[in-house]
């Protein structure tokens, strides 16, 4: 266990910037996810943390020690991959033993942890077999095995989960968060998937084109996005955002198409004159009789429980849940009513939060 | 194309069955060659059937032709240009790919350009190092008159010598000296994917590693059929050995070599009746030693090619 802090990170390929100076301090035993859209520079960060990539600028430290020049071996790191890379010649047992073969640990011993390993993840019974013989799921666990036996200060995982079918990736998303609570492990995990980041993260780092654009909780991340750019990504579906003008002195906020909306407390208060972008969740919506925002229907999903009605408010996409099922019997125009608690505002140029 | 008609059915073993004849006929005149006598061989029309004097010729021809020496000095040439060229084929094509050093393309190009110097062209002064390794120094030294200059001060003269005709090393090192391996090699490491180095490194690997747990059990395939074909070329030259090999009493020749001159001509027969059927029964013998190496590495390389692992 170790923490993991960066600073000013920077990489460069080339003349083109992928990673723009990061910084970020992750506490012995947290497990914080990596969450972007692909090419934001999220596999470059964890392979600069891991030693797979050199570090244009910045300085990357394990524990209390300064690991840029450092072996990927010397940082007490261990990965898995997203397509796994097993070894393909060696068998699950070998492939899982392999880095005790290299520190040069005895037969009987590494057999041992080997066997220990294999009955966390439920593997025993394949340690003969090649990578080639086993499904996905159980090439999955071999490269989490493969990482457990070192038993690292810190876990690298870069979208171990992606290549998985949806019921497996649920699966596996528990056991991880199962091993990390067994074994308490620094894991800093990368993906795409803001449910996966949701659901494992103790915190959560949103990345967008090499820059971080928010690190919190996913309470935070979900309740208070930093910016539109958070606010879009996570959730499903993401926030709505929509150009308004901010009236202090009328206690309101006026859309394009004319129509306002009042506020007396939340956010709203905080938040100065003039254009803005203003936010909100689709469930904290509600269809209401009184007089509310004008959403003019467009066509539904049925989720189950829920049904979301995609839409329009003053020309701009939206979309609102309503609990229960069946098809909603959607008029030429709905009224809807959000707390003012609910409402999100932001910069208008920037993006970033407003108040 | 997989197209079953019962017209082109015949037309492809039409095919197949021409090309067989064409590669089996010419080896079964020289199996039933082998088995007649010195008359029956002579006489004008061709036999197709077998005589049975097989193993008195072979009999001949093994003492005749030394082949007993003459197999080993084959043997030892073959086993060491097909080694020497998978080991040197790998740890090049490791090099070129694997790392970033300066001059790596330079390296590149120079290895690249040998594929364009084979043997047979560069055959003059190849000989001329082979008969004195250190020549190029040699020449280096006279050329820049340090020779003089140390002739001049300690009044020795520089002269530098060593011969390696009529050696193992002088046959073998030539031949191993070609890019065909190393660009074979190359392109299989070009296809390992990153991520399994990567992992590697992680479980803390270092390159040596790397190569000998990785890359040669990966390319086994690869190296069975490299060291076939090594050996098979090897075993097959003529003009080198030929030439590295002018000592006959002593260190003796190659088998191919010495086949030659177990063919009957005036000066070797004395103007006596051409005994083709010794010279046959060598030639069986001689085509023996890859024949069974083929049979033998064959299933390395299929099933290498088979289990194709990602
Ligand atoms: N070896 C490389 N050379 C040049 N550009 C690269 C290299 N590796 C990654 N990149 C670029 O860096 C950016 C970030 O890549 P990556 O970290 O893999 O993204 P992510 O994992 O978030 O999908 C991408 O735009 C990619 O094209
Ligand atoms: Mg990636």
């Amino acid at each position: 266990m170790a923490a993991v802090t960066l600073k000013r990170v920077k990489k460069n390929y080339g003349t083109t910037t992928v990673v723009h100076g990061v910084d970020l301090e992750i506490k012995a035993g947290e497990f914080v996810v990596i969450l972007g859209p692909s090419g934001c520079g999220k596999s470059t960060l964890l392979r600069m943390i891991a030693g797979l990539e050199a570090i244009t600028e910045g300085e990357i430290s394990i524990g209390s020690k300064i690991v840029n020049t450092l072996e990927p071996r010397e940082r007490g790191c261990a990965m898995v991959f997203q397509n796994y890379a097993l070894y393909p010649h060696m068998t699950v047992a070998e492939n899982i033993g392999y880095a005790l073969k290299v520190a040069g640990l005895g037969k009987a011993e590494r057999m041992a942890r080997i066997n220990a390993v294999a009955e966390i993840l439920g593997l025993e019974e394949f340690l003969d077999r090649k990578p080639i013989q086993l499904s996905g799921g159980q090439r999955q666990r071999v490269a989490m095995g493969r990482a457990m036996i070192r038993e690292p200060d810190v876990f690298l995982y870069d979208e171990p989960l992606s290549n998985l079918d949806a019921r497996l990736r649920v699966a596996m998303r528990a056991e991880i968060r199962k091993l990390h609570q067994r074994l308490g492990t620094t894991s800093l995990f990368v993906t795409h998937d803001q449910i996966e980041a949701m659901t494992l993260a103790d915190r959560i780092v949103v990345m967008n084109k090499g820059v971080i654009e928010q690190v919190g909780t996913p309470d935070e991340v979900y309740h208070r996005p930093a910016s539109t750019y958070v606010a879009s990504f996570v959730g499903s579906p993401g926030l709505n955002l929509l150009h308004v003008m901010v009236d202090r002195s009328a206690s309101c906020i006026r859309f394009k198409d004319g129509q306002t909306l009042p506020f007396e407390h939340g956010q709203a208060v905080l938040v100065p004159d003039g254009p803005a972008i203003f936010g909100f969740r689709a469930e904290q919506a509600q269809l209401s009789e009184q007089i509310g925002l004008t959403l003019t229907p467009g066509f539904q999903e049925a989720l189950g429980s829920t049904r979301l009605l995609h839409g329009t408010v003053a020309n701009e996409e939206a979309v609102i849940a309503i609990p229960g099922n069946g098809p909603l019997d959607a008029t030429t125009s709905m009224s809807v009513t959000i707390p003012a608690s609910a409402m999100h505002f932001f910069d208008s140029t920037t993006g970033r939060r407003l108040g | 194309m997989i197209e079953r008609t019962p017209l082109l059915n015949l037309a492809t073993y039409t095919v197949m069955v021409l090309g067989a004849l064409m590669v089996f006929v010419p080896l079964w005149l020289v199996y039933v060659g082998a088995t007649l006598t010195v008359r029956e061989i002579n006489t004008p029309e061709l036999h197709f059937l077998t005589g049975s004097h097989l193993i008195e010729n072979l009999q001949a021809a093994w003492a005749r032709g030394h082949l007993g020496g003459r197999l080993f000095n084959s043997l030892i040439m073959s086993l060491g240009v097909a080694f020497g060229k998978v080991a040197m084929s790998a740890i090049t094509a490791f090099g070129l790919v694997y790392f970033r050093f300066p001059g790596r393309t330079l390296a590149f190009w120079l290895i690249f350009i040998t594929l364009m110097l084979p043997l047979e062209v560069r055959i003059v002064p190849t000989y001329a190092v082979a008969a004195n390794a250190l020549w190029p120094f040699q020449s280096i030294l006279d050329a820049t008159g340090l020779s003089d200059l140390i002739k001049a001060a300690s009044g020795l003269q520089i002269a530098l010598e060593w011969n390696l005709l009529n050696s193992y090393t002088g046959l073998i090192l030539p031949l191993i000296a070609t890019a065909t391996g190393t660009f074979l090699y190359r392109q299989f490491f070009l296809t390992v994917p990153d991520e399994l180095l990567e992992a590697a490194r992680m479980d803390g690997a270092g390159p040596f590693r790397f190569l000998v747990e990785f890359l040669m059990p990966l390319s086994r395939a690869n190296m069975a059929a490299l060291f076939t074909i090594m050996f098979l070329y090897a075993w097959n030259q003529y003009l080198w050995p030929l030439l590295a090999t002018p000592d006959r009493a002593g260190f003796g020749t190659t088998a191919v070599v010495e086949l030659k001159l177990l063919a009957p001509t005036v000066s070797t027969n004395g103007g006596g009746t051409p005994d083709w059927n010794v010279a046959m029964a060598g030639c069986l013998i001689v085509m023996l030693p890859p024949l069974l190496l083929v049979a033998f590495m064959q299933r390395y390389f299929v099933r290498g090619l088979i289990a194709t692992e990602k």
